[in-house]
């Protein structure tokens, strides 16, 4: 494992991102270091440890079921690269 | 160089405006003043809002707590109407904030002004700010040194006197380690203290934001108006908002501060640690007891951190998709192309190199063996601390092992880079509260006077303590009130 932790290619593509060629073999070695450090936490017995998600004692926060108001669909679509209709404009999703 | 409104505190300008002898726009010209003839060099603006500050001005009702004060913003903060670039490529000169985050609404509310847009590491990725997008934030200090980050235009600004104060935000101590690399007090409240609601989030169990100011007291004069409970982030806190200001009496005798042996170690730079040896010293001449304690975790808080905020990030990141928001390549053929590239195009290195290894350490068969093992170790760090605050009513150490560093110098190396963030993280990933406030100095490599900073944790939701406790060491040493020269 020491020289081959993490498929940068394969992980790029889950992500959606697009890598060159030199930045995959970049993150290839950079992250192949950091990943070589961060298994020190196999060190730790962890077993009886249960897991933490976030530092708040703060669970399941309620509200009453009142509508309130939103943004609004003019107001919601002002930072879009694209729209029509008064809607979001993406790039073609289905096959032609 | 005639003296400026801009370098007083905020203390020092509620007096004047109280006993008449300045005005908010007075305030408001001195700051746009001194950002129109120091700014260029520094660069720790990224966009200043000059008419709309002075028209604030003019209106503004000087009995409210903060009234007729500007603050510049770290530009991942939503102002109505402004900017709000998160230093990144991906949403310079394309998107304009359509509401205000809460804590600008209640800085508005007090009569603050925000004024200008500050720099950082893209999407608060970084510990210099070098990886801002736009542009390259220098020290005021050295103009050859990174400012601290990722809210290096915060801390620059403050520094300057090109800003009253600033707001920040802190995941792994970008308020507290650019603070102390640029002279400046940094305040990371206590998750759940203040609301989060408007901040573009990195990785969301550790964000919160904070002031950068010149003193402790104007750090809590903002705290004051900007912690309690938001109904708009179910994770901040429903517990009561104490009056900060009250908790500065200068009366530490009798605390107990912990110094923690796993914050003492080999890898400190000598001039850092002997200013931070000296301050614990004026501490303990104050009245306050000094105790050795551990949190035998530290060696761990790295890797734990690295982990759970990139998995937070690389999910939180997601929502960068060109389609509500973000610039968008010409003509992708189909959708994977449209998110592959818009991307590729919009995201600085850094930000790709944590978005890859969050996305890796959640993915299928990895999620167990890093994610959900950091979760578990982040409990152990917890623990520490939890046992820790039963000895001890704060903890000391430095805000970070070196002064500032030379641009480019670390640039080549996440690794190293990361592992400069060590004193800071682990307060992040406890939930607790920081504050760095200046301690000394040392001297770089080019002869350049850096300043360094003493930190200063406590308990979740005891951010009176760490403030009482600098501000008693501010009233006995002046290294807060020393300013850079402008060359």
């Amino acid at each position: 494992m020491q020289d081959n932790n993490i498929d940068v290619n394969y992980v790029a593509d889950l992500a959606r991102l697009e890598l060159t060629e030199d930045q995959c073999e970049r993150f290839s070695e950079q992250l192949n270091k950091v990943i070589d450090f961060i298994k020190q936490l196999e060190e730790l017995d962890t077993d009886s440890i249960d897991p933490m998600a976030h530092a708040s004692p703060i669970y399941d926060v309620m509200r009453d079921d009142v509508s309130r108001p939103g943004l609004g669909s003019e107001i919601a679509l002002l930072n879009s690269p694209m729209t029509s209709n008064n809607q979001f404009k993406v790039t073609r999703v289905v096959e032609s | 160089m005639s003296p400026s409104l801009a370098d007083l505190t905020i203390r020092q300008l509620q007096s004047e405006l109280k006993a008449g002898n300045i005005s908010p726009v007075d305030i408001v010209n001195d700051v746009i003043k001194s950002i129109e003839d120091k700014d260029s060099e520094v660069g720790a603006y990224l966009s200043i809002n000059s008419e709309d500050a002075i028209t604030n001005a003019k209106e503004a009702d000087i009995s409210k707590p903060l009234g007729g004060i500007p603050v510049s913003i770290k530009d991942l903060i939503n102002v109505k109407g402004q900017p709000c670039s998160c230093g990144s490529r991906i949403l310079k000169d394309s998107y304009t904030s359509t509401f205000d985050a809460t804590v600008i609404k209640k800085l508005k509310e007090a009569g603050a002004i925000p004024l200008g847009r500050v720099n950082m590491d893209e999407f608060a990725m970084g510990s210099s700010t070098e990886n801002s997008g736009i542009q390259i934030t220098k020290n005021p200090w050295d103009f050859e040194s990174i400012p601290g980050g990722s809210s290096g235009g915060s801390a620059a600004s403050v520094s300057n006197g090109t800003a009253i104060a600033s707001l920040g935000s802190d995941t792994g101590g970008s308020i507290r380690q650019p603070a102390s690399f640029c002279g400046t007090v940094g305040l990371k409240p206590s998750y759940g203290r203040v609301s989060r609601y408007g901040l573009v989030a990195f990785a969301s169990s550790l964000d919160q934001i904070g002031p950068i100011t010149k003193t402790s007291e104007d750090a809590a004069i903002i705290l004051n108006t900007i912690a309690g409970k938001d109904q708009h982030d179910s994770t901040s806190l429903d517990s009561e908002v104490p009056d900060y200001l009250q908790s500065l009496n200068g009366e530490i005798k009798g605390l107990r501060i912990g110094m923690p042996k796993e914050y003492f170690t080999e890898g400190i730079d000598s001039g850092v640690l002997s200013s931070v040896q000296q301050g614990i010293q004026t501490l303990n001449d104050l009245g306050a007891e000094i105790v050795d304690i551990s949190l035998p975790h530290t060696e761990y808080a790295v890797s734990t951190y690295y982990i759970i905020a990139t998995a937070e990030a690389s999910a939180n990141l997601a929502r960068f998709d060109a389609v509500r928001y973000g610039n968008r390549v010409s003509d992708p053929t189909n959708i994977i192309e449209h998110y592959r590239k818009s991307r590729a195009q919009g995201f600085g290195e850094e930000v790709k190199r944590r978005i890859i290894l969050g996305t890796y350490v959640l993915s299928s068969g990895y999620s167990d063996a890093y994610y959900v093992k950091a979760q578990k170790v982040r409990t152990l760090i917890r623990n520490d601390f939890t046992e820790a605050f039963t000895k001890v009513d704060a903890i000391v150490s430095p805000t970070a092992p070196t002064p500032a560093f030379k641009i480019g110098e670390m640039s080549n190396d996440p690794l190293q880079m990361y592992l400069a963030d060590i004193f800071t993280i682990a307060a992040n990933l406890a939930g607790i509260c920081g504050i760095s406030t200046p301690c000394g100095f040392t001297t770089s490599d080019n002869g350049k006077k850096l300043p360094v900073g003493l930190q200063l944790l406590g308990p979740a939701l005891q951010e009176a303590t760490v403030l009482k406790i600098s501000d008693a060491f501010e009233k006995s040493t002046d290294w807060h009130k020393q300013r850079p020269k402008q060359i």
